[in-house]
Order: structure tokens, then sequence, then C-alpha cells
């Protein structure tokens, strides 16, 4: 196991948490079971105010708060949004998060925002313009952040590093910490026909400050090839659960998030699943 | 033409303040005063209270960001042919064929059905 | 060879379009259908936000017209921000020249009020007037007086009964729409925006306040409008949905 280093970035503690929903609100305060911390998506908290304001202030009074961006665009080939920096900015200034994180994506390109989560090549070119934005983003919102690796449905013929060299250099020059999805690199493992635990063996754990967990779909390709595709609609599948317990023997607890985001559940079904990474994240288990 | 507003001071009544006694006051003025006091108690009665605590509950109206990818796989959005007009069907009207409003005054021809499009298919 | 953001963008907005040459399932094959996912994706996760903010819309036209008509409005009018939550703001001009639904002139105000009640559910939190300033003002004041609405109020006026037709699909039993224009004034009391049918004359005299007018010339215009207006139903509606953040007494 590895010593704890504190170059992951957060303040999150080695436990459970799950993605909020606002159907949870009352279930959760009420029995939160394992749960011990909550994660959003930044975009959905920059309104002016209402209801979404008000409840992610009473939620940070009771929980520390991980706030995930999901629409920076961190790997676009155009400038990273100076007004969306300067509401990530202002979100972290008053919510205070424990965590700040986001995607190694694009999803804005010229004007328009595509609202999905658009691969990169790993070349020398774009690990040099995707650590700039890091640069930007840390130096404008005050932290330091973690990136989050993708879920991979094809690759790019022009790529020269691994996706795992790709993020290490990537930590390394900018000096983010990790978000590790392991449900991620089952799906990218399977789309690709790649070895899950050879991705987890080559990850520079050190600098993972969070894992993330949640459901898949199965699908084919046009050779009946498996195609997961990265649902977050279903419990975490059993795989995934065992990928994930070989991750935190070589690496050592980590905050935990239960990611549902597509036919969210009753509260006990996400209860459930926090419970069950809470298990995993016992000493014994490690 | 109905009585204005100002006509109908009589339906109001004055609240008790020294003011009221200042004769310079234009009627209109007086009624409108009246109208406001009887606002005033009117909305004692129904103005919403809501505990501080319970402003957070509730669901969220708006479409939220997520970070999973859509339903459906593989197939929704890119059929050459779901996602543009021609696909409209007619047997899923919607609750627009049960609303029967009249023409409009300028002459429209006004409906409440829809209307097949007529566009060139992709190649 | 490199794949640029811009062919990728292209071929996923443009069912039509060839998928991006250089694109592998990571052993040497053409990605295929795997790119399709994103294809997917983007239109499938557009759709649903446009659903979310215009379920009415969506009742009306029906859930599979809507998504046809969703596709279309997507490629027409792709997000300019990542704020899902603000996204379809153009749909109700998009509607008045949508074939299908251009016969059907209400939708559009419709439209319109869905997005007001949208923004008033994201809009800043004010501490409203209290009521009883209104009574220490002497009735000169009150006539000079400039009414300030909080920042959720939204009002929506229309040549179509809108507020009938809203509640025709969102509440069990609500009698059909009769023909007759609606003006909505949308509140946010406790953070849950409620659309208010407005009495004769009650959208002018808003509408006159939303401008900066003086009360004296908001109540002019609204009784030039409907001799009858009734000042006391559109102040009760007003104060007792905390609506008003400043009296603007000028004394």
């Amino acid at each position: 196991m590895l010593d704890a280093q504190n170059h992951r970035h957060t303040d999150l503690p080695n436990a459970p948490g799950v993605g909020y929903k606002a159907k949870h609100f009352s279930d959760l305060l009420e029995a939160p079971g394992d749960v011990a911390w909550l994660e959003v998506h930044a975009e959905n908290y920059m309104g002016a105010g209402g209801r979404p304001i008000a409840q992610l202030a009473h939620l940070a009074e009771l929980f520390p708060i991980s706030v995930h961006g999901v629409g920076l665009s961190i790997g676009a080939e155009g400038r990273l949004d100076p007004e969306h920096l300067a509401r990530l900015k202002k979100l972290c200034a008053w919510v205070k998060p424990a965590s700040f994180s986001e995607h190694l994506a694009w999803s804005t390109h010229d004007t328009s925002f595509l609202n999905d989560l658009l691969p990169l090549p790993y070349t020398e070119a774009t690990l040099t313009r995707v650590a700039d934005h890091i640069d930007e983003v840390q130096e404008v919102v005050g932290r330091r952040m973690l990136l989050e690796n993708p879920s991979s449905y094809l690759a790019f013929d022009e790529s020269t590093l691994s996706e795992t060299e790709f993020l290490e250099a990537l930590a390394k020059r900018t000096g983010c910490g990790l978000l590790l999805d392991v449900n991620n690199v089952f799906i990218s493992a399977t789309n690709l026909n790649m070895d899950a635990k050879s991705y987890i063996d080559s990850f520079p754990l050190q600098h993972v400050g969070e894992m993330h967990l949640g459901g898949h779909d199965e699908d084919e390709d046009d050779h009946g090839a498996p195609l997961l595709i990265d649902s977050h609609g279903a419990e975490v599948a059993n795989p995934v659960w065992e990928l994930y317990g070989y991750t935190i023997a070589k690496a050592g607890p980590r905050p935990t998030l239960i990611e549902w985001d597509t036919d969210v559940p009753d509260w006990p079904v996400l209860r459930a699943e926090a419970a069950q990474a809470a298990r995993y994240l016992q000493p014994a288990h490690v | 033409m109905q009585t204005p507003y100002y006509k109908q001071a009589a339906r109001y009544a004055w609240p008790n303040r020294e003011k009221e006694t200042n004769m310079a006051i234009d009627p209109k003025s007086i009624a409108v005063a009246g109208a406001v006091a009887a606002a005033l108690t009117a909305s004692m009665t129904t103005t919403v209270h809501a505990q501080a605590k319970e402003k957070c509950y509730g669901v969220s109206l708006a479409g939220e960001n997520d970070c999973a990818a859509g339903a459906g796989t593989t197939c929704a959005g890119t059929s050459t042919v779901d996602y543009q007009g021609n696909a409209w069907t007619l047997v899923d009207t919607g609750t627009c064929s049960e609303i029967d409003l009249p023409a409009m005054a300028d002459g429209t021809a006004r409906e409440g059905s829809l209307e097949e499009l007529d566009r060139d298919l992709p190649a | 060879m490199a794949v640029s953001q811009t062919s990728f963008t292209d071929a996923i907005f443009d069912p039509t379009a060839p998928r991006p040459d250089g694109l592998s399932d990571g052993q040497g094959q053409a990605a295929g259908r795997r790119f399709d996912v994103y294809r997917n994706n983007v239109i499938a996760s557009l759709t649903e936000a446009l659903q979310a903010a215009f379920p009415v819309i969506e009742k009306l036209v029906g859930e599979a017209n809507f998504k046809v008509l969703a596709g279309d409005f997507v490629r027409a009018h792709p997000p300019s921000s990542p704020l899902m939550m603000f996204y379809g703001a153009e749909l109700p001009i998009f509607l008045k020249s949508y074939g299908p639904v251009s016969s059907i002139q209400y939708l559009p105000d419709v439209a319109r009020l869905e997005t007001a009640i949208r923004e008033s559910y994201h809009e800043g939190d004010a501490v409203p007037a209290d009521p009883a300033v209104f009574g220490s003002l002497s009735p000169e004041a009150l006539m000079a007086s400039r009414l300030t609405l909080v920042p959720s109020a939204r009002l929506v006026r229309s040549a179509w009964p809108i507020h009938a037709i809203w509640r025709f699909n969102r509440e069990d039993g609500a009698p059909k729409p009769e023909m007759t224009p609606q003006d909505v004034l949308i509140v946010r009391p406790n953070l849950d925006p409620q659309p208010l049918l407005l009495p004769a004359g009650g959208g002018t005299f808003v509408a006159r306040l939303l401008a900066r007018d003086t009360l004296r010339d908001a109540l002019d215009a609204a009784a030039q409008e409907f001799g009858d207006f009734d000042l006391t139903q559109t102040l009760t509606l007003l104060i007792s949905n905390a609506a008003i953040l400043d009296i603007g007494d000028t004394t």
C-alpha cells in the first residue's frame, strides 16, 4: 500500500459519497447511512438563486461537498470560456468544497456546447494544451483540481501515449490530482480490448484523490464486440466492484463516489451501494 | 365604458389615520389608498409563510447537467430520418388535439391540429 | 491522421455525414457505430434537457413528436452555454416557423411561459418589502411611488389562454381552455414558481411597474385598457406572494 501523501488535493474523507439528487434531499437528511459526503455537478448550481442554491447551502453545512464540473471542456482545441471559469471560481468561493474536479474531455467547440464528454487523442500536442488549460483553471479557481479519466468507446489512430502515461504527465506538469473512475476503467478496457488490472497497475495511484463507481449499459459494436456505455443508470456491476477491490488493495482507501444519474432509484438503493463501498473501505478489507 | 376605478372610492374603507383629514387630497389618491389598504388586509390571510427549513424541500424543476451517457445507447439520434420533420406522427398528437380554440381576429386559420412537414428526405 | 474537433462536431450534428477517419476500435478496425455513441449522447441529452424544460409543450404535441421537434431544434440551435438549466430560450421563436406546429399559434406563447417559469426558478433570492410600508405612505406618496418587483417575478402576456392551457396540461381535471387573452404573473413565494392568472388590466399594470412607471401611471394605463380594473386584486396577488421588492417611496 502507498503511504498517504498529500498531493491528492482533496479534503474528502476516505469514505463513501453519493452524487446528490434533489429527489433524495429529505431521505438523505433523515437516513444518510454510510454516506459521508456529497458530490454535485457544478453547472447545476450556477443559477442566481432559488431552490438549488438553497439546498446546496444547507447540505454544505452538513456534509463535505465535492464540486464536480461537467462543462468546462478542458480538452477543447479552443480557449477555455472565461465566463465559465469565473462561475466556477464563484461557486468554489462560497461552497468551499472539500474537492474540485473536472474531466479529461472536451464538450464545447466554437460556440456550441455539446453536453457530452468527448474524447481526446493522447499526443504531445494535446498534452501541452490540456496542461495549459489545467494551469489556467487552477490559477483562476485558486486551488488544485482533480482530473478524471474518461470512458472510451473508440481510440484515435494518432495517439502516441497511453491514457495512464498521459494522465501521469498531466499530474506532474500541473500538480493536479487525479480522479480515478473505476467504472470508466472497466468500460474503456472492455471496449478497447485492454486488461483493466494492467491499466490500474500502470495508473499513478499516488495522485488519486477520489474514486468513482457507477453502473453501465451493455451494447455491441458493428462486429459484435462488447461495447459498454457509461450510463450511470444501474447498480455497480460485479466486475467493477472486483476491480475496485483490486485498486483499493493497491492504493489504500480513498474517497469513493457512487454515481447514479439516469433512472435515479429511491434513496435506499443508492444508500445500499454506498454501504457496499464502505465494506471495501474498511481496514479489514484493504 | 365601465366606471373608472377612481370613481369607485365608496368601495373601499379608508384606514384610520391622521392624514385622512387633509382636504387637499385628490379623490383618486384616496381611492387608491383604499385599494392598497384592502390589499394589505387581504394578503394578511393569504401570504405564504415558509419555514426556513422547509424551503429547501422539493424536487428539481429544470434540466440538469450530468456526466452520464444518454439512454438508448447507439440507436437514438443517429438515424438519418428519426430527427427529421418527416418522422412527425399524426397518431401521437398530444393534448393539443383536445384543445379547440376559435380563429384569431386576423382571420388566420386556427386549428389545434398538426401538419405533416413536407421536406426532402436526406440522401 | 489527426481528427479535428471541428470534424468531430460536424459529424455529430449531421447524421448523414461520414464518421471521421482516424478513429478505431483500438484493434485496427474503423470505429463504425462506436462513433454513434457520441452522436446519440449529444442529441439524446440535449433532447432530455428540453423535455425537462418544456413539459407542457411536450404534452401538447405528444412525446414522439416532441422528440422529433427537439432533434431538429438541437441541430438548429445547439447550446451556446454549458448551463443546461437555461437551454432552449430560442424554442418559442423556433416553434413559430416549425412546419408541423406552425398552425398551433398558441404554442410559442406557452413555450414563453415555460421559459419564464424556469427563469424564475433559478433567479436570485431577495427579501420582499414589508407591506406595512404601504400603510405609512400618504396617498400622494403612494401615487408617486415606483414599485420594484423581486427578481423572480416574470410577466408573460398573450393573446391566447396560456394559463388555461398550462393548467389543462399540468393539473388533473383542469377545465378545457376557452378562447380569451391571458396575462400571467409568475411569482416564487416559496422557491416554487407559481403562474398566476392576472385579472383584466393586470397585465398592463404589472408591465408598467416593470417599466418603472409610477403607481399613478400604471393605474391610468390599466384603467384605460379595462375601466373596471381591480387594483386590490392585483396588489393582493403581489403582496401575498412576496413579489414586491421595494415600494420606492419618493417622499
